[in-house]
């Protein structure tokens, strides 16, 4: 027996691209221990579907070593997926069945299972069970796209990007079905590019950028590891020249000054000591204080620690990036005839 | 067991989902019956059209007219085609047969009737001859010659007997291209497919069942049309009504297999349509379902031929209509079989499930 849920060495996945090829995947290692919630945190085009897609056996990897449930897909896919459950970054279900019609389908698919009836008890969709899945909000289709991966009482979990163009209130509640899985005892592996996703789910977190994992750690690790624990957020007025970051960085306990799109931002360890010091300087300068915010210290902050770049810019910079999923009513799916 | 149960669930999924789409039953079922209606009266075996004539109103019109109306009102009588007769001034009669609005002006003379017409068109040679004889034979023109017309209107040579196989073939080319080509590169798009995948479901039960069903909705398909042509319109069966259905069944297999390759790497709606129109248009203008395929020249005759929906519409015709039996329609059975094995062999080679 291992307890290691997933290994991976040194994976790489290369597409063929317009110009030149793309590495979608250059060079990953994960390792997952079975019962841990991990995250794959990173921008748009990071590559973390093309990595979990490979861990879900829908891809092939160009080369690298994929371990996943002690088994590899070469030899044991079907007894892989009997033992997984997978939740693609959007699945459009046939319109017309009803939500306990289409698990009773993705029942059928295992040995061993979940009555459909007790999966939608789970993702709270029991007032739906019988409505078309043409009749359901977009948070509604993908609890159940969620509850479809569970149907077959997988020991691990995959969801890529659950929560995506979701309402706060959808996210929450998918949010606790994942918390529900874990007091069961069950690996999960979901990416994001939400660092409060990351941060309330995931035990451990891999900070993925380009195609590489580039920090891996505890959400709480990961902080750590900037030193400070708060963020001070400022805007100054006046007409004057921009100030250089650089001037706030010589203030007590401040550990890094950066300027922001619309002011800076300071990761200070102690904030009482550092925003009289920085009251003081502002002062000094003649500028007069536009806006003061604290907080602590999110994933968020690490990311930008490490690449300079926000999760959203690296998402709106990203050119390959692909669309936004559109949410709600969606298009036309199951079409066609017998 | 697994295996089975799976295979049952996609089946029943399948049914399912069609059974609750009215459109979509109109389209398949509505659509073809109301084509075969309108059509089928459309070119319904009726009387011709009536002989339009203009008539010079002159000295020596009266005879003539009494003549033309003498023959009317025996012609409506006997259900012959009439005469449309208009009399006007010469001036107006020429100005109307130069501007295409009668085939032929008759001006009456004293030497005898006088005819003004184009004889580059077939409408207006056929009008002066039928006014001829008319007049010739009021004129007490006699023939010679005893003859006999036998008129064919019996049931299994009218035009929708030639109409409701074509559109039995047409259903199984359609049901090839949408309820498998077009279907499965839907579930493709909607990541459906990739979502099947990642499950333990044997992909050969995801398409035994897609075939299945398929093959399933054609009882509906064929008992529609040839329900309507038998009870609508006493269209004859005069082969084996076994025959049919093992025709129907193999040319759908070769559609689906067709639409199985169209379907094998397509991944947008813009793609499969595209690839749809592609295989269904030369189909649909060379196979013979409205007309005859043999109206085309002979040069095209090989292509037009090798066409699955050619084969099979030649073949219903043929069991349907002429009583054909087994050994006549084996070389098309095998023709659809070929197709049916190269469209999957390379469809399941080239497919792409994720
Ligand atoms: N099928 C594909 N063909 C070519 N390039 C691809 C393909 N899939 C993904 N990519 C590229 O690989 C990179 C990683 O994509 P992806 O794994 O989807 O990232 P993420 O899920 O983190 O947003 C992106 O640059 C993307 O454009
Ligand atoms: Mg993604």
């Amino acid at each position: 027996m291992t307890d290691r849920a997933i290994r991976v060495q040194n994976l790489r996945k290369q597409y063929p691209g317009r110009d030149k090829p793309v590495d979608a995947v250059n060079g990953l290692d994960l390792d997952v221990a079975v019962g841990e919630c991990f995250g794959l945190l990173g921008p748009n085009g990071a590559g973390k579907t093309t990595t979990v897609e490979i861990l879900e056996g829908l891809n092939e990897p160009t080369s690298g070593e994929v371990e996943v449930l002690g088994r590899n897909w070469r030899q044991h896919a079907t007894e892989i997926r009997e033992r997984i459950g997978v939740t693609l970054q959007e699945t459009r279900f046939p319109e017309k069945q009803t939500v306990l019609e289409v698990l009773s389908l993705f029942r059928s698919f295992y040995r061993h299972g979940l009555e459909p009836a007790e999966v939608i008890a789970r993702v709270s969709l029991d007032a739906k069970a019988n409505s078309y899945v043409e009749q359901l909000s977009g948070g509604q289709q993908q609890r159940l796209a969620v509850a479809v991966s569970l149907v077959g009482d997988p020991e691990l979990l995959f969801l890529d990007e659950p929560t995506t163009g979701l309402d706060p209130q959808s996210r929450r509640q998918l949010w606790d079905v994942i918390r529900d899985l874990h007091n069961r005892g069950r690996t999960t592996v979901l990416t994001t590019h939400y660092m409060d996703e990351a941060e309330r789910l995931c035990d451990r977190v891999a900070i993925v950028d380009h195609g590489k994992v580039i920090a891996l750690g505890s959400p709480a690790e990961l902080i750590a590891r900037l030193g400070g624990e708060h963020i001070v957020e400022f805007a100054v007025g006046g007409d004057a020249p921009a100030l250089d970051a650089a001037v706030f960085g010589a203030i007590p306990s401040v550990l890094d000054a950066r300027a922001e799109a619309d002011g800076y931002a300071l990761t200070v360890g102690e904030p009482h000591l550092a925003i009289p010091a920085l009251l003081d300087l502002l002062e000094v300068e003649n500028r007069p204080l536009a806006r003061l915010t604290t907080r602590q210290v999110s994933l968020e902050d690490v990311f930008v620690a490490l690449t300079g770049r926000h999760l959203r810019e690296a998402d709106e910079s990203n050119g390959a990036a692909r669309e936004k999923p559109k949410r709600g009513r969606r298009g036309r799916a199951g079409a066609g005839r017998g | 067991m697994v295996a089975w149960t799976s295979f049952k669930a996609l089946y029943l999924s399948r049914l399912r989902e069609f059974y609750r789409q009215p459109a979509r039953i109109f389209w398949v079922y509505g659509f073809p019956m109301i084509m075969a209606v309108s059509l089928g009266l459309a070119f319904q075996n009726r009387l011709p059209d009536p002989t339009q004539v203009d008539l010079v109103a002159n000295d020596a019109s009266k005879p003539v007219e009494a003549a033309l109306k003498a023959y009317e009102s025996r012609a409506a009588s006997a259900k012959k085609p009439g005469l449309v007769l208009k009399i006007s001034p010469l001036e107006t009669a020429l100005t109307r047969l130069k501007t295409g609005k009668t085939p032929l002006v008759v001006e009456p003379l004293a030497a005898g009737p006088s005819y003004h017409f184009d004889p580059t068109r077939p409408e207006a040679i056929a009008a002066k001859k039928a006014i001829d004889d008319i007049l010739q034979e009021d004129a007490g023109r006699v023939n010679p010659l005893k003859t006999a017309e036998v008129e064919i209107t019996e049931p299994g040579s009218r035009y929708i007997d030639f109409l409701i196989p074509g559109l039995i073939g047409l259903n199984a080319l359609g049901g090839g291209m949408w309820g498998i080509g077009f279907l499965i590169v839907n579930f493709r798009i909607g990541k459906l497919l990739k979502c099947f995948m990642a499950t333990p479901m044997p992909r050969r039960n995801f398409l035994l069942a897609i075939m299945a069903s398929r093959l399933t909705f054609l009882a509906p398909d064929l008992a529609v049309l040839l329900g309507l042509g038998v009870f609508g319109f006493g269209m004859p069966i005069r082969g084996s009504l076994l025959l049919v259905i093992v025709l129907d069944v193999v040319g759908s297999l070769a559609f689906a297999g067709i639409g199985l390759l169209i379907a094998a790497r397509a991944n947008s709606t813009e793609a499969v349509t595209g690839l749809m129109n592609m295989v269904m248009l030369p189909m649909w203008l060379l196979s013979g379902v409205f007309f005859s395929s043999e109206r085309f020249p002979a040069a095209i005759q090989p292509v037009v031929r090798a066409l699955p929906l050619t084969q099979l519409i030649s073949a219903l015709r043929m069991v349907i209509l002429e009583g054909a039996g087994v050994a006549a329609v084996l070389p098309a059975l095998g023709i659809l079989a070929a197709w049916a094995v190269v469209a999957f062999g390379i469809a399941l080679r080239i497919f792409k499930w994720t």
